[in-house]
């Protein structure tokens, strides 16, 4: 596990997982989208809506995934200053806004039909909404330094004082009456959910982490290869500048 | 495909903006890694190498060198 640490043997890792990922990942999406139009029965209170639930529950899942992803990688960049650490958090901001943005959308379209409203301020959509919100900071962060590592340090400190809203996300159903409802799967007692909505809701979970999975190995080798650019054309300009002094 | 009722538009606006969203996003990602790709392979067409590579490479072929060291990623 410690020899991943290592970035080329890191690069040499994704290149092997990257092809049996992306077959696993199209197979789990079909088989779940499957399972999600043509298997699963209409709620008795949603309705047809209840289709929804197998986008959006996944995307918020993976949502405060991401979001926990980036903490975890911003204490090994302040406490081990390990530079595959900065990149794990910097690649998986955009991935993490993007799974966020898809259950807020989702969310409001599942809304309308079923609230009669496309939002409401209510604890848990204010609080994945602010979630959003830290991920453009983040990014915004680490585009506004040019430096890496100072970008990374910067983002770090921000991404732990942010991760206070992940359990605030999770407990604001329970803390809060909230239009939104309380957990349904993970609970104690079991999950709530009939077992032919369940199975299409898990093989969409399973689906929609490896993708997310897939999308960051990729992302994490593409800022490898960048930062090897950027320094590779820091010595050439060194170079150049001594040549001509 | 199942008759969805009266909300299909609902249904079918939240998996196609799922759907476009995420494309896009694996789009850019998937290109982005092949441009840092290309820049690099350029570069190393004009014999500009990271130090490691270049040990590696003289190693390969059988000239002393330097192990490799830990540097930027």
């Amino acid at each position: 596990m410690a020899s991943l640490a290592n970035p080329t043997r890191f690069l040499s890792l994704v290149d092997r997982l990257v092809p049996w990922l992306t077959v696993l990942t199209l197979l789990l999406l079909g088989v779940g989208l499957y399972l999600s139009f043509f298997v699963a029965p209409p709620d008795y209170q949603q309705g047809e809506t209840v289709r929804i639930m197998f986008i959006h529950v996944p995307a918020a899942w993976l949502a405060m995934f991401g979001y926990m992803l980036i903490a975890v990688a911003s204490l090994g960049t302040l406490i081990w200053r390990h530079p595959l650490a900065d990149v794990a958090a910097k690649t998986a901001a955009p991935i993490g806004a993007t799974f966020t943005f898809v259950a807020l959308v989702t969310g409001s379209l599942w809304g309308k039909p079923m609230w009669g409203t496309y939002w409401v301020w209510d604890a848990r959509l204010t609080s994945v909404l602010v979630l959003f919100l830290l991920y453009l900071g983040l990014i915004a962060l680490w585009q506004a330094i040019e430096e890496p590592g100072r970008a990374g340090r910067a983002a770090a400190i921000l991404a732990l004082v942010g991760a206070i809203n992940v359990p605030i996300i999770k407990f604001s159903v329970d803390w809060w009456n909230t239009l939104h409802q309380s957990a349904s799967v993970f609970r104690l007692g079991g999950p709530t959910i009939d077992p032919s909505m369940l199975a299409p809701l898990f093989v969409m979970a399973i689906a929609f982490t490896l993708l997310f999975v897939l999308l960051h190995l990729i992302a994490m080798r593409a800022e490898i290869l960048r930062r090897r650019v950027r320094a590779l054309q820091q010595t050439q300009v060194e170079r150049a500048a001594l040549v001509e002094a | 495909m199942p008759d969805l009722g009266p909300h299909a538009v609902f249904i079918l606006s939240a998996y196609g903006v799922t759907f476009v969203v995420i494309a896009a996003l694996a789009l850019a990602v998937v290109e982005d890694d092949r441009k840092q790709r290309r820049i690099l392979a350029d570069l190393e067409r004009r014999g500009i190498r990271r130090r490691s590579a270049t040990t590696a490479a003289k190693s390969k072929a059988g000239a002393p060198g330097k192990p490799p060291r830990k540097r930027t990623p």
